[in-house]
C-alpha cells in the first residue's frame, strides 16, 4: 500500500467492516463499543478489540479507539482496564473528548497517544493547543467550521488536525430517551424503542418538508443526525492545501457497500492530488459515482465549508 | 498528579447537617433585573457583557453598568458573575485578554467559562477573577470534577444530566464548589452538544444564537411513514421547567454549593418571585433543619411567574414522557407584573409607584417584598405625580400615587392577576 501523507479514516462497525474498508483504501480506522464511544457504526466489544487492532495493523492501518463519551459516575471504574488493555494493543490512539479520560490515561496508560474530539465545541486553534499541552497530539475539529476557520486554525497550531470530508454529523444529543418517551405519551400499546444505529427512523419539520433527521436511541441517550450528507470530493484540494491531516469518512447509518465505495473515491482522488497537486481536477466520473449510489432523500453538500454564521 | 483512585469513603450514615449556607445564585439580564434579584436575597447575581456570552439577545451589560452593578451589590454583600461561556472560533480569539481584564478591573469577581482557552487565559490575565467552569462542558462525574480542580478552578457548574446521588458522590471525592441548576428552562441536550440552531438557521448556538428548535414541533416517521394518528400529538425535544423548591434539603445534604436559576431572559417578577421563594426555603432550612417545613406560600410564589410546566430533571430520574411538553406550548403567567414602588409615606399611608403594565382603580393586585412579605387589595383612586386623579395607569413608566392597605417597602413590586 503507497503511504499517503493525508490520512483516509473511516469508522468501522464490526471487524468486518474494519477489514473492507482498509481494503477499499482506508489507511486508518475507528472502533470501539458504546459503553465507552458515542455514535460508532457498530461495537466491537472489549473482548475483541486487541484482535481488531492486530487485524488493523497487520492490514497496514492504524486503529483508533473511540472513547469520546461523556462518563457518569458508576461508568469510571471500567477506564483503567480498558485503557490498559488499548495500551497493551497498542491502539495508535484514543479518542476523548470527557477529561476523566484524560487522568485514566495519565495514570493507568501513559504513552497512549490521545486525540481531542469535543464533538461540536472543537472550534479554534489555541483551545486545541490547550489540550495539546496536556497530551492531545490531534484535534478533531467541529463540523460547523468554514474553510477559512478550518485553513487558519491548521496554520495556528502544531496538532494533527482532522476534519469530517463525507457522510452525516450529529446535530444534537441528549441523555433522555426522546423516542421512548414518545411513544409512551402515545400510548403506543407499550411500544419499546428498539436501542442502537438504525436508519428507520427520522424527524420532519413542519416548515423543511425535504429535509429527514435521522433519529435513534441507544444505551447513552437520544442521537440527531443531519439531514444532508457532507461530501467534500469535489473540493478536496481545500482540506489538503490547508495540510488537514487526516479526512474522516462517517459511515454511520449507511450501508457496507455505500461506505466501501465512498472510501475508493476519496483514496482515488487524494492519490491523484498527492502526485500531482499541481495538475489535479476532480474528475467528473468520480462525483457520478458519488451522487449515483447515495440514498434517495439525502442530499450531499458541502456542510459548513462555505456558510458564513451568525449568532 | 494526584491519584485519581478514590481518596476517601465518607459513608453517608445519619443525616448530614452542613455548617455552610449555599449561595443563591441568581439572573440578571439587565441592571435593573440585577438590583431586583440581588433586593429579594440573591447571594450572587450572573450578567452578560457584550461579548463572549452565549444570550446575544439579552440587554447585555456595558462596562460602565457593570460597575454600578457591583457597587448596588456590594452593598448587599453580593457579588456579580459574568458569563463568557461561549465556545470561541478563530475570530473570537483576539481580544480575549483586553476583556477579561477589564472584567477584573470593574470589580467582577467570577467569570462563568466553557472554552479551556477562556479558563486558561483568565486565571493567566486576570488573576482576582474566579473562574468558574460552566454548564456548557457538561461536567458529570467526579473525575471531571477532579480534573478541573487539579486546573485550579474553585468551582465547577455541572451538568443538568447529573443526579442527586451523583452530586453527593461528587462532593465527598472532590473538594471543590459545585453550583448546580436548580430552577428554569433547560435544554434538553447535553449541554453544548445541539447545532439544531446551526443546521436550521446558520445561527451558532455555542455562541448565543440559539433559536431554540428543540421546542420546535416535528413528524416522527417509521420507514418512511408517520407513527401519528388522528389526534396524536407531534414529536418535540422540548423540556419542562426545572424546579426544585420542593427539594431544598436534599439539595443542601448533597453538598451543593451554589443554588442557580437559569433565566438572563427572564422578566423582574420573574427573578423576584423565584428569588424569594429560593430564599426564603434556604434560610429556614439552615435555621433549624429538623422543624423544616415546605411552605404552600412559596410553591404559589413561583406558580405565580411560571410559565411553563414544571418538573425536577435528571435529580431523582432520567426524565419520561411526563417531562416533556407535546401538548400546547407555554402558558401566560397567572400574574402579570404591574408596578415596583418607589416610595411609600407611612403618616398617609400613600405609595408612589412605578407603571409596568397597566391598572386601574377597583382591580384586585397583590403587593409582595423580599422575605415572603405580601397582601392583597383592591385598588382605590389613582393619581398622577401632580395629583390629578387618572381612570387608569396607562403609560409605561408613569410615576403613579395610590393608597395601599399595609406598608410597602421601596423595591416591593405589585402584581395584578390575569387569569
Amino acid at each position: 500500500m503507497n503511504a499517503m501523507r493525508t490520512e483516509l479514516l473511516a469508522a468501522a462497525g464490526s471487524i468486518g467492516q474494519m477489514e473492507r474498508y482498509i481494503e477499499a483504501g482506508a489507511t486508518a480506522v475507528l472502533i470501539g463499543e458504546p459503553r465507552f464511544a458515542m455514535r460508532l457504526p457498530g461495537a466491537i466489544p472489549q473482548e475483541a478489540i486487541a484482535d481488531a487492532i492486530a487485524k488493523a495493523h497487520r492490514a497496514g492501518a492504524k486503529a483508533y479507539v473511540s472513547m469520546n463519551k461523556l462518563f457518569r459516575n458508576h461508568e469510571l471504574p471500567a477506564l483503567p482496564g480498558y485503557l490498559k488493555l488499548l495500551a497493551e494493543a497498542e491502539a495508535d490512539a484514543v479518542v476523548f473528548g470527557d477529561p476523566a479520560v484524560l487522568l485514566n490515561v495519565r495514570e493507568h496508560a501513559p504513552g497512549l497517544p490521545l486525540h481531542w474530539n469535543a464533538e461540536m465545541t472543537g472550534t479554534n486553534s489555541a483551545t486545541a493547543g490547550y489540550w495539546g499541552r496536556r497530551g492531545a497530539t490531534r484535534a478533531v475539529l467541529a463540523r460547523e467550521l468554514n474553510e477559512e476557520e478550518i485553513a487558519d486554525l491548521k496554520s495556528k497550531t502544531t496538532m494533527q488536525v482532522q476534519v469530517q470530508a463525507h457522510g452525516m454529523t450529529n446535530i444534537y444529543f441528549s441523555q433522555r430517551n426522546l423516542l421512548q418517551s414518545y411513544m409512551d405519551h402515545l400510548g403506543k400499546e407499550a411500544r419499546i424503542v428498539e436501542q442502537g444505529p438504525n436508519d428507520g427512523r427520522y424527524l420532519v419539520e413542519a416548515e423543511r418538508p425535504e429535509e429527514k433527521l435521522p433519529i435513534y436511541e441507544d444505551e447513552n441517550g437520544t442521537h440527531v443526525m443531519s439531514a444532508d450528507d457532507i461530501a467534500l470530493l469535489e473540493v478536496l484540494p481545500e482540506l489538503l492545501r490547508a495540510q488537514v491531516d487526516s479526512l474522516y469518512i462517517e459511515t454511520l447509518l449507511k450501508p457496507e457497500a455505500y461506505n466501501e465505495a465512498v472510501i475508493r473515491l476519496y483514496r482515488q482522488a487524494m492519490e491523484a492530488w498527492e502526485r500531482d497537486p499541481d495538475g489535479y481536477e476532480c474528475d467528473e466520473e468520480w462525483l457520478d459515482a458519488l451522487h449515483a449510489q447515495q440514498p434517495e432523500g439525502r442530499e450531499l453538500g458541502f456542510g459548513f465549508l462555505y456558510k458564513e454564521q451568525v449568532y | 498528579m494526584s491519584s485519581i483512585a478514590p481518596a476517601k469513603a465518607t459513608g453517608g450514615k445519619g443525616k448530614r447537617h452542613r455548617l455552610d449556607k449555599p449561595e443563591l445564585l441568581a439572573p440578571a439580564g439587565s441592571l435593573e433585573k440585577l438590583k431586583i434579584a440581588v433586593h429579594y436575597g440573591a447571594d450572587a447575581v450572573y450578567i452578560g457583557g457584550r461579548k463572549y456570552g452565549l444570550r446575544s439577545n439579552a440587554d447585555n451589560f456595558s462596562f460602565e453598568e457593570m460597575r454600578e452593578g457591583v457597587e448596588f451589590a456590594q452593598k448587599y454583600g453580593a457579588k456579580v458573575f459574568v458569563a463568557t461561556n461561549i465556545y470561541a472560533h478563530q475570530e473570537d480569539l483576539g481580544g480575549i485578554e483586553e476583556y477579561l481584564r477589564r472584567l477584573e478591573e470593574v470589580g467582577i469577581s467570577a467569570i462563568i467559562a466553557a472554552d479551556p482557552i477562556i479558563v486558561e487565559t483568565a486565571m493567566r490575565v486576570a488573576p482576582k477573577l474566579e473562574v468558574h467552569l460552566s454548564t456548557q462542558q457538561s461536567t458529570m462525574n467526579w473525575q471531571a470534577v477532579r480534573y478541573w480542580k487539579e486546573e485550579g478552578l474553585p468551582r465547577v457548574v455541572l451538568a443538568r444530566e447529573a443526579s442527586m446521588e451523583e452530586i453527593r458522590e461528587m462532593k465527598e471525592r472532590v473538594d471543590i464548589e459545585l453550583e448546580v441548576f436548580i430552577h428554569g428552562a433547560m435544554c434538553s441536550s447535553v449541554s453544548g452538544r445541539c447545532v439544531l440552531s446551526n443546521h436550521f438557521t446558520d445561527r451558532d448556538s455555542n455562541r448565543g444564537g440559539c433559536c431554540q428548535s428543540c421546542r420546535w414541533k416535528y413528524d416522527l416517521h417509521e420507514d418512511g411513514v408517520s407513527v401519528m394518528e388522528e389526534g396524536d400529538s407531534l414529536f418535540t425535544m422540548g423540556s419542562k421547567d426545572l424546579c426544585m423548591i420542593k427539594h431544598v434539603p436534599d439539595l443542601i445534604e448533597a453538598g451543593v454549593d451554589s443554588f442557580k436559576i437559569e433565566g438572563r431572559m427572564k422578566s423582574i417578577h420573574y427573578v423576584a418571585s423565584v428569588v424569594n421563594a429560593y430564599r426564603q426555603a434556604i434560610d429556614s432550612y439552615m435555621n433549624d433543619p429538623d422543624a423544616y417545613e415546605l411552605k404552600t406560600s412559596w410553591v404559589d410564589e413561583i406558580g405565580k411567574a411560571a410559565n411553563r410546566p414544571l418538573n425536577t430533571g435528571f435529580f431523582y430520574s432520567t426524565p419520561g414522557a411526563e417531562e416533556h411538553i407535546y401538548e400546547a406550548e407555554e402558558k401566560p403567567a397567572p400574574y402579570d407584573f404591574a408596578a415596583v414602588v418607589l416610595d411609600y409615606d407611612e403618616e398617609s399611608g400613600m405609595a408612589i409607584v412605578q407603571q409596568r403594565s397597566p391598572f386601574r382603580p377597583g382591580m384586585e393586585v397583590e403587593f409582595f417584598g423580599p422575605g415572603g412579605r405580601s397582601f392583597t387589595m383592591t385598588l382605590g383612586p389613582l393619581t398622577d405625580e401632580n395629583g390629578g386623579e387618572l381612570d387608569a395607569a396607562r403609560h409605561p413608566l408613569q410615576t403613579i400615587k395610590l393608597r395601599v392597605e399595609h406598608p410597602v417597602e421601596r423595591l416591593d413590586l405589585m402584581r395584578k392577576r390575569i387569569m
